[in-house]
């Protein structure tokens, strides 16, 4: 009796988290497969004649296949991102951890404020057009970079507290200098929270919908976010290629969550306890 | 002799990549917002007005109910990933045998972009064809119109927020009961403790930093929210669902640069006052217990 009870319980649960969860994206998905009278319908039958593909294919070939660039844009965007982050903080984790000197509790103080001050925009613009990077796509780049170093370096730091001394110290009796020692020996012991920062930066700023916004302004410059965006009220009346289009964007962050589950779930309690 | 090899070891130069790039792209335009929000500003050329900006923001209705909006919205989202969190760690963690494909339910969301989720939930709040009233009819109810209604729309948004983050909130908490040492339920069944007993008396006293971490990363969070709102209503019906960090936005794009400034250093300004004691706060219950 108390078996069929905790099953049916069960159920009920499964059932409500799939409404509650499973629905939107249902939705989302049966109505990239319709019409643009279907889908203006806005509801959750299945399409009637299915047109994914073509769907699909109109939204890509949008005014001169604009998401075939943002696409490359967002993917440029996210790779440059992280190969910087990952080698600038892992650089400054390593030094940061190993010297504990007077001025680390003020370094420390800077790190954690990057977690809560809100970045200030308009100056950040100015900053950059200075420098003459605004509307680039390095200068993105860097903003990504400087707004993903207090998580990171904080990750990398806290890691590094665990690789012994004794490695450094045998290492430099065989003659190894600070660049060897970092690149040959201490860079692949970090693997793992290097692997996490990549998983976890990666979905963050594919998705980073913002910081393009207002750093990477104009129509050759799009991200994928971006695009996403101004079809909202392009397609007011094809919402079937708006859904295809979600549909799209959806998959790189689907793939990386059906492979790297845990790994961005252990990534994110482990920050988010610490900091 | 040692220091000199530990100091070319553990060379400064290490930092110089990431600390240029933080300084330059983080922190002087931090330092430098204090200053510009004093001005009138065109990115080329600034006059020094003194606090007329601030001033601004607290005499003009459209601004000024970015405060409240702001301070209702992080309230409101923290309050119920707080709540929600809690109760679902403590259901995904307890035997069902489904609880693994239920976490995955609830995580995916948030890896997926707020803009596609702000979409598709705008289309299913619909006032007469979206998802949720027809299916509020289906019962009998009438729904409301979830984002045109001024009182209800901030709200609404609100709602989506946390249907996104939650996955987040439940995911802490989950490490935080996990971490609970077996002893203490033991102790419990020996003094003959029940269901509630255990929630109250040990799940929630000692899964305190769970609870902690997802009160200061729910809050910071909503206060500095903007995507989902900007999606959804873009500040609408009117200034009714304005977050500062849209107002941001908004003046920017007005060309109000020292405006948008002032919002900005106004919105540190509340993220210090209020996130930071409260962080203290928590801190100092975490020591006494």
């Amino acid at each position: 009796m108390r078996r069929v009870r905790v099953i049916g319980y069960e159920t009920l649960g499964i059932a409500f988290a799939l409404l509650v969860f499973g629905a939107p994206f249902y939705f989302m998905i049966v109505n990239a497969g319709k019409d643009a009278k279907g889908a203006s319908l806005l509801n959750m039958e299945w399409p009637s004649s299915p047109q994914f593909w073509e769907n699909i294919r109109a939204v890509i070939e949008v005014r001169d296949y604009l998401l075939v660039r943002a696409f490359v844009n967002s993917t440029a965007l996210t790779l440059f991102s992280i190969v910087f982050l990952v080698l600038f903080c892992a650089m400054a984790g390593f030094v940061l951890q190993r010297r504990r000197e007077r001025a680390t509790p003020v370094y420390e103080f800077l790190i954690l404020s990057g977690l809560i001050i809100p970045p200030a925009i308009v100056p950040t613009i100015w900053v950059l057009d200075g420098v003459g990077l605004f509307k680039t796509l390095l200068g993105l780049i860097l903003v990504e970079v400087a707004l993903g170093f207090p998580f990171s370096v904080l990750l990398y730091k806290n890691f590094m507290a665990t690789v012994p001394r004794e490695i450094d110290e045998a290492a430099i009796l065989d003659g190894c200098g600070g660049l060897r020692l970092f690149f040959r020996i201490i860079m692949p012991l970090l693997q793992p929270v290097t692997a996490t920062i990549v998983v976890l930066s990666s979905v963050t700023i594919f998705n980073d919908f913002t910081n393009p916004l207002y750093f990477l302004p104009g129509a050759r410059n799009v991200t994928v976010q971006l695009t996403l965006y101004n079809f909202q009220s392009q397609f007011v009346t094809q919402y079937n290629l708006l859904f295809a289009n979600i549909l799209l964007i959806t998959i790189p962050p689907f793939i990386l969550f059906l492979i790297f589950n845990k790994r961005i779930v252990a990534g994110m309690t482990a920050g988010s306890l610490k900091a | 002799m040692k220091s000199i090899m530990f100091k070319r070891t553990y060379s400064y130069w290490f930092l110089v990549p990431a600390g240029i790039v933080y300084l330059l792209i983080f922190l002087l335009p931090t330092i430098l917002s204090f200053f510009f929000s004093l001005t009138r500003w065109d990115l080329v050329d600034w006059t020094f007005i003194g606090l007329e900006n601030f001033r601004m923001f607290f005499r003009e209705q459209s601004l000024a109910i970015g405060f409240q909006n702001t301070l209702i919205y992080a309230v409101v989202t923290c309050f119920l990933k707080v709540v929600l969190g809690l109760f679902l760690g403590v259901l995904l963690t307890s035997k069902l045998r489904s609880k693994h494909l239920l976490r995955s339910i609830l995580f995916f969301p948030t890896l997926v972009s707020t803009i596609a989720v702000g979409i598709a939930f705008s289309m299913m709040m619909h006032p007469s064809q979206g998802l949720i009233n027809s299916a509020l009819a289906a019962i009998g109810l009438s729904g409301p119109d979830w984002l045109g209604d001024t009182k209800l729309a901030l709200l609404s948004v609100a709602f989506v927020d946390v249907w996104k983050g939650i996955g987040f909130a439940v995911v802490i908490y989950i490490a935080g009961i996990v971490s609970i040492p077996t002893d203490y339920y033991e102790a419990l069944q020996i003094d003959g403790g029940g269901g509630w007993h255990k929630f109250w008396s040990i799940i929630v006293p000692l899964s305190r930093p769970a609870t902690h971490s997802v009160i200061i990363l729910s809050f910071i969070g909503g206060l500095r929210s903007f995507d989902l709102i900007w999606t959804m209503t873009k500040g609408g019906p009117g200034f009714t669902t304005d977050l500062i960090a849209s107002i941001i936005y908004k003046q920017y794009q007005g060309g109000f640069y020292g405006l948008s400034t002032a919002g900005n250093v106004i919105l540190f300004l509340i993220v210090a006052v209020l996130a930071v004691p409260l962080n203290m706060y928590l801190n100092r219950k975490e020591v006494e217990r």
